[in-house]
């Protein structure tokens, strides 16, 4: 047996999604951190973000150099704060952060453990 | 005549989900995608007499292990399960059995033999290695000569029984491949196919969110049940916050900074399903089909063995900065999103989901790609961990030894 993939067009004629390149994906709207897609951005540099919950965009201008993978503060953040993504905990603030700076296991910590 | 799903893609196309695939049924119904002969030690110290039988006869494989002698209770149970339902799982053909002594060796032959596949066992006490190993390799001959002879036929999709794991996550993980085995899971739940998931220690901090995605109260109560009792044992045995090993230092090369953002992302892989019932380590599924959770260690191999020795015949791994591993009877699918993983180790992924990230590719289709990858490897095409070498069998032990 030869199994068949074959794609077929729908009759709707939908539009497809009209891709646009992004530097940060954000997963969920209430979500204070983005994630860098691309392999880093540098200090400075103006980034195109992408909300993935309701398909909308966003910019920021990075403060640090940020590699992929990695987060950005998309705002103000104080000592105590709760960081949101996927609109969920993920942890405290243990060190005020900036818009635009690098978050991670420097000025982030567990809840947990 | 071949029937087919058809499904709307949210680009406005359609893929045909084909309904079969081309397994090797077995003598209790089920249905393999592999067609193993293994020759099984049932201790450590009867690793060198399997691994010698292994070697004498060509297309046998042997699943040396360090444990198996002076366990007791729960552990001694594991044990067994994970023996039985190793040799039991329909990827495997035949079985030889090896152990020291002959009361514990019949224990998991009888175990295997309930599924009406071929299984005989040989103890070394009284005989030596040699002897065993001559009395083996006959027997082993015979049945990979046998096993040789199946041919794959069309079994419904409904046969295939899909576990997942993720591992070396980093945020692509979370953002990309994990929710495309979600998709999967979405598109696939609906035909009949058996799911599982673990990673018991890796749901904390979403445990509670997880527990909500229980079929009926008695699933989501089993499930915190499951996770309560996992973490107050980890939290009894650590000497320290656990920071060092969760996330690992692969995570936070990656960009994960706490052991809740891993769970967040870890939990992706479910899609929208919910669980019908919780397994214990290396418990077959009895409730149908559908999705289940399986009380299990985060670390790869040893989650992979308990899954395959619950009956799971094909594992899809997402991973992100790069895990290697694979399994000696159960092939592993992995999945990448980390551009950067693609290009350094391109050899190790049988899945690229990286547009996902560029925007070039929507989760759907996604979706679409895995579920490709997924069938022809169950017809038959050898997973880059096959290809490999990777036989990683790791038994869980769950406490010292008398």
């Amino acid at each position: 047996m030869r199994l068949i993939y074959k794609i077929l067009e729908n009759s709707n004629k939908q539009i497809d999604t009209i891709y646009m390149a992004t530097d940060i994906i954000i997963h969920d709207q209430k979500d204070n951190v983005g994630v860098v897609v691309i392999e880093k951005i540098t200090p400075k540099q103006d980034c195109k973000c992408w909300i993935m919950e309701n398909d909308s965009s966003t910019n920021i201008q990075s403060v640090d150099e940020i590699p992929l993978g990695h987060k950005i503060a998309m705002t103000d953040l104080k000592e105590g704060d709760t960081i949101l993504k996927y609109g969920h905990d993920i942890g405290k603030v243990v060190k005020p952060i900036k818009k635009g700076e690098h978050v991670h296991v420097h000025n982030v910590k567990t809840k947990k453990w | 005549m071949y029937m087919f799903t058809m499904l709307k893609l949210r680009s406005g196309n359609y893929m045909e989900i084909p309904k079969s695939f081309l397994g090797y049924k077995r003598e209790n119904g089920r249905a393999g995608t592999r067609n193993h002969v293994i020759i099984l030690p049932v201790d450590d110290i009867s690793n060198a007499c399997a691994e010698a039988v292994a070697n004498n006869i060509k297309g046998t494989i042997a699943l040396p292990h360090s444990y198996g002698r002076l366990q007791f209770g729960a552990d001694l149970e594991l044990h067994f399960r994970t023996m039985i339902g190793t040799g039991s799982n329909p990827n495997v053909a035949a079985v030889i059995v090896i152990g020291i002594e002959p009361k514990w060796t019949k224990k998991i032959v009888d175990g295997i033999a309930k599924t009406g596949k071929p299984v005989e066992g040989f103890h070394i006490e009284r005989t030596g290695d040699i002897g065993t190993v001559m009395k083996a390799s006959k027997k082993a001959q015979e049945y990979v000569m046998w096993a040789s002879e199946k041919q794959r036929e069309e079994c419904p999709i409904s046969d295939l029984w899909i576990s997942v794991k993720c591992g070396e996550s980093d945020t692509t993980s979370g953002l990309a491949a994990n929710p495309t085995v979600g998709n999967l899971m979405d598109k696939l739940e609906p035909l009949g196919v058996h799911l599982c998931f673990g990673e018991t220690s890796e749901l904390t901090g979403a445990e509670k969110v997880c527990a909500t995605r229980g079929a009926t109260k008695e699933a989501s109560d089993k499930f915190m049940k499951t996770w309560s009792a996992y973490n107050d044992f980890i939290l009894k045995e650590a000497t320290d916050d656990l920071s060092e090993s969760q996330p690992t230092a692969g995570n936070i090369a990656g960009g994960l900074t706490t052991i809740e953002e891993k769970a967040f992302g870890n939990f992706q892989k479910i899609g929208n399903c919910k669980f019908v019932d919780v397994l214990e380590p290396a418990e077959e599924p009895k409730k149908g089909k559908g999705l289940y959770f399986m009380d299990t260690s985060s670390a790869a191999a040893e989650c992979v063995t308990l899954q395959a020795a619950a009956g799971f015949n094909i594992h899809l791994f997402p991973t992100g900065q790069g895990n290697i591993v694979g399994n000696p009877i159960e092939p592993v699918v992995k999945l990448t999103a980390n551009p950067l993983t693609v290009k350094g180790m391109g050899e190790h992924i049988d899945c690229d989901v990286s547009k996902i990230l560029s925007r070039e590719m929507n989760m759907s289709q996604a979706g679409d790609k895995l579920i490709e990858t997924t069938l022809r490897v169950a017809n038959g095409r050898l997973t880059c961990a096959e290809a490999l070498g990777h036989r990683e069998f790791v038994m869980t032990k769950l406490y010292r030894s008398a």
